[in-house]
């Protein structure tokens, strides 16, 4: 039908016009700093350095998780800012518990991975409740749990830490060797981790449930209006405490393709912030599942190439950061201004019909 | 009742019933406040305007007719800038003119009340007209001033400090009404303003135009009631399909021929019928106590209520007054502090609001736009909508869209949801089109009680009498209804039984065949007070 081309097109200009709003916004922030700009773009469309696509890869697999995180809860007008909290104190309860080695081999991962799921979901839960029995905004809980979580993992890093002479890293005891996953591919330079498959599962999964199941359709419902919702016999509070558990399980693996890839263990040195990126993400992916995939690729490249930014043009990797920001802004412009060509184009086809001598009138 | 003319055309443009045919471009006597000439607005997949004309001349009222999905409120954004047409121009006092937004309108001097009100509630009547007009009298005792001033010369009965939430639904829509003459309109219009009120409001309404209008305001107003609207309009414009069809002057056409025009078929009467009230109860309400959370009196106080099956009982009342949170309280989307709701076997008064609709309690919300949609989602979504658990929604815990496409299909030709496909949002259909979708879903599934707030709310007369006997059949199978609704005609043509609430209680029963409108009204507004003095006993000894 002419209709799903049209819904195709539509869902691929905006994106793309984003990305154009924001090169022209960039550009211009780059020459009021008095930067040559020519460079810059040459090193972001230039291939990627050594080792540097399998990170991107890594990177937008993570990221994916994390926007998915966000995205439930973006679909019932949840802001689970909380997401960093949630994966960092997930990684480490599965760090501490693999690093163990009480299960043998693969056993260990998926229990790791379950219990995972289960601490990011109970950490979550906490701002669920404060919202359904308190009225406590989510967005003030979640951003107090992420600075909790920041002081209980870091204590009880320190309390349970491995010591090793010779360095002052403090990390959990390494996952014992039977139980790191094989790489996805392994390349001369790098390698893509086998856990970033959990990125495309998750995908497919909220895919499914978000479009084509009784709790996605009242989960969407709520989103868009609650008092609807309510009076089609939603119970708003159940649904909150459900999609935040849901939010808080996925959160839970963001850290998990790293951990049993190349760290083998969770410390001081893990990685941080990939909550906040996440918001980023589910927010020029549009709480499309696709459009998350893109918006996590995206991120992950201009992460990527940051570096080169400094080698090869000479210009401060942040720039990357102020690119990042525009993205964010390029693409609530872009939406709009897609949606109104859309409906221009629309109309325009409508008049033709009507001078082609076609139907007209109300009723079709 | 019924619809006599079945043997209609639709398509006949003008001339039904010897009506003269008025030349709807040649311009009316007097000057001209409002000129749309060849006015087209397209959405997708639909012409909502096409080639409109509409000329209204300073200092009169002026009403505006046509079936559901006509375009009446489509061309009323667009004279107030919210919607820019695609063709044709507008004219204001003989100055072409080019909205891009209702801020451009207000400057041309033209104001619109939507059907909708959007007052704040948590904020005064003061507060609600300045917001967004800081510049114009300040937010001090000049406000205030300007606010009494035009709520004198217009006898609009505003108390600039009250609470906007203590205020009934007659004296908010006057406040909006306020709002929009403070901001300094002299064309006003006012989308169905009278689909919200009872008919002392009515009254009330049109005495404050008629005020208007002799003080050289002009006013533009759309209706579905052709009575009320021949009582106050100088002239009519009839629109059909996006065009219009005729221009009236109101004292000219009889509502017959006015619906002959809108429609092509005549206006329903109501039509005593066979009483099949049986004596199986299906709704029993005892006690139901609701009280308020704010610490006022009551909602709802010691209501009692019994329902049959093939009963429809009537709740009168002045918006308000109980009549939503009796609807809630039933559905589960309030708890009663006292008394419980039993349908058929099921004590229901603690049954989750799931638990209520799937179990046969059919539900037509007051407000479709808060309640009953997802004014985003397409059509068949909303099919879905209170019935999720339900085939043809969904099977176990998968959704069905199939399914549930190929029925939202059958409930459109069904129940004449005018709509160019069943992928269209929810929010583009007109109003009238937006209930009878919502009528549709609800008796999809086969009720045992209707719970209905204004099943006919915003319907044309055609689509109006087919809801009605759409009710008549399924009471005739044995449905039980609660029929909440501002208009009598309705309430007396529908009901078994009527009943008025009044502050939360409810008064003895009236009999439809012999209540008369003006008994109604008194009970209403408590006008009457020694408690149910009009109620059947009343009505016998009166007969007497
Ligand atoms: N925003 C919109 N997007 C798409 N279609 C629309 C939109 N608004 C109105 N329409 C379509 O335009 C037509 C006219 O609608 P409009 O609301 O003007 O009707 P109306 O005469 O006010 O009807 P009613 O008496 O039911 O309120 C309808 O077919 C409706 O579906
Ligand atoms: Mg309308």
């Amino acid at each position: 039908m002419n209709s799903t081309l049209r819904r195709i097109g539509v869902a691929v200009a905006a994106p793309l016009l984003a990305i154009a709003i924001a090169v022209v916004l960039t550009s211009i922030v780059l020459l009021a700093l008095g930067n040559a700009v020519g460079p810059v773009w040459q090193v972001f469309l230039s291939t990627p350095m050594q080792g540097v696509a399998e990170a991107i890869v890594n990177d937008a697999a993570v990221l994916y998780l994390s926007g998915i995180a966000v995205a439930i809860g973006f679909r019932m007008n949840l802001f689970n800012i909380g997401v960093d909290g949630q994966y960092r104190v997930a990684a480490f309860a599965a760090a501490l518990f693999a690093g163990q080695g009480w299960l043998p081999g693969f056993l260990n991962v998926i229990g790791a991975l379950v219990l995972a799921m289960l601490v990011g979901a109970a950490w979550a839960g906490i701002i669920a409740v404060l919202k359904v029995t308190r009225g406590v905004s989510e967005v003030i809980s979640s951003i107090m749990l992420n600075s909790i979580a920041t002081g209980v993992v870091s204590w009880l890093l320190f309390k349970v830490a491995d010591k090793q002479e010779g360095s002052n890293a403090t990390n959990t005891k390494n996952i014992p060797e039977s139980s790191h996953v094989p790489a996805l591919a392994q390349t001369a330079t790098g390698q893509i981790f086998g856990l970033t498959i959990l990125a495309v599962l998750v995908g497919i999964a909220y895919w499914y449930v978000i479009n084509h199941t009784r709790f996605g359709f009242d989960l969407r419902a709520t989103g868009s209006s609650e008092s609807a919702a309510v009076a089609s016999g939603v119970s708003v509070k159940k649904m909150t405490i459900t999609a935040m558990l849901l939010s808080g399980a996925v959160a839970g693996l963001v850290g998990m393709p790293q951990l049993f890839g190349q760290d083998f263990n969770y410390g001081s040195n893990s990685q941080t912030g990939l909550g906040f990126a996440g918001i980023a993400v589910a927010l020029i992916g549009r709480n499309h599942p696709i459009g998350i995939g893109f918006g996590a690729l995206l991120w992950a490249y201009l992460n990527g190439q940051s570096n080169a930014l400094q080698i090869n043009a000479g210009v401060n990797a942040s720039l990357v950061n102020i690119i990042q920001g525009v993205m964010v802004l390029a693409v609530v412009i872009a939406y709009e201004l897609v949606r109104r060509w859309d409906k221009r184009i629309e109309a325009r086809r409508v008049a033709a019909e009507l001078a082609a001598g076609k139907t007209a009138g109300a009723t079709a | 009742m019924c619809v006599i003319d079945t043997t209609d055309t639709p398509e006949a443009p003008t001339g039904v019933s010897g009506i003269a045919v008025a030349d709807v471009t040649a311009p009316p006597s007097g000057a001209l406040a409002v000129d749309l000439d060849g006015i087209t607005k397209r959405f997708p997949g639909v012409v909502a305007n096409k080639d409109l004309h509409l000329q209204v001349a300073r200092g009169t009222i002026h009403a505006i007719v046509g079936e559901n999905g006509a375009g009446k409120s489509t061309l009323m954004k667009i004279l107030y800038g919210v919607q820019k047409p695609d063709e044709g121009t507008i004219r204001i006092n003989g100055d072409e003119v080019s909205f891009s937004s209702p801020k451009d309108a207000i400057k041309a001097g033209v104001g619109m009340v939507f059907q909708h009100f959007m007052l704040a509630d948590n904020l005064t009547v003061l507060e609600n007209v300045v917001l967004g007009a800081e510049k114009l009298h300040g937010i001090g005792s000049k406000a205030r001033d300007e606010i009494k001033r035009i709520s004198d010369a217009y006898g609009l009965d505003v108390r600039p400090e009250m609470m906007v939430a203590d205020l009934g639904v007659g004296a908010r829509q006057r406040v909006e009404i306020l709002k929009v003459l403070y901001r300094g309109a002299k064309i006003l219009i006012l989308d169905e303003p009278t689909a919200v009120l009872v008919p002392q409001e009515v009254d009330e309404l049109f005495g404050n135009l008629k005020e208007m209008k002799s003080e050289g305001l002009t006013v533009l107003f759309i209706s579905h009631k052709l009575d009320e609207v021949r009582g106050v309009a100088d002239d009519i414009t009839v629109i059909r399909r996006g065009t219009t069809i005729d221009r009236v002057k109101s004292s000219s056409v009889t509502s017959k021929q006015l619906a002959e025009l809108m429609v092509g078929s005549q206006l329903p009467t109501p039509e005593t019928q066979e009483s099949t009230v049986t004596d199986r109860v299906v709704m029993q309400i005892t006690d139901v106590t609701l009280a308020d959370p704010a610490g006022g009196p009551a909602l709802l106080s010691d209501l009692d209520l019994t329902i049959h099956a093939g009963e429809v009982l009537g709740i009168a009342g002045v918006e308000g007054n109980g009549q939503a949170e009796l609807v809630e309280t039933i559905l589960g989307m309030r708890r009663a502090d006292a008394g419980t709701v039993v349908v058929e076997n099921d004590d229901i008064t603690a049954w989750p609001t799931r638990r209520i609709r799937e179990n046969g309690i059919g539900y037509i919300p007051e407000d479709r736009h808060r309640h009953a949609l997802l004014l985003g989602a397409p059509l068949w979504e909303n099919r879905m909508l209170g019935h999720q658990r339900q085939e043809p929604a969904s099977k176990g815990w998968r959704l069905t869209p199939k399914a549930a496409k190929d029925d939202t299909q059958r409930i459109v030709e069904a129940y004449d949801v005018r709509t160019p496909s069943i992928d269209v949002t929810a929010g583009s259909l007109s109003g009238g089109n937006q209930q009878k979708l919502i009528f549709g879903r609800e008796m999809s599934h086969a009720p045992r009680v209707l719970v209905a707030a204004h099943p006919t709310r915003g319907v044309d007369v055609g689509a109006q009498s087919a809801i009605w006997d759409h009710i008549k059949d399924a009471r005739r199978e044995g449905l039980a209804v609660l029929l909440i609704s501002a208009d009598l005609d309705e309430l007396i043509g529908l009901s078994d039984t009527i009943r008025v609430i009044l502050r939360g209680k409810l008064s003895g029963e009236f009999d439809p065949k012999t209540v008369t409108a003006e008994q109604l009204g008194a009970a209403m507004t408590g006008a009457n007070t020694p408690e149910n003095a009009t109620t059947v006993d009343a009505q016998e000894e009166a007969a007497r």
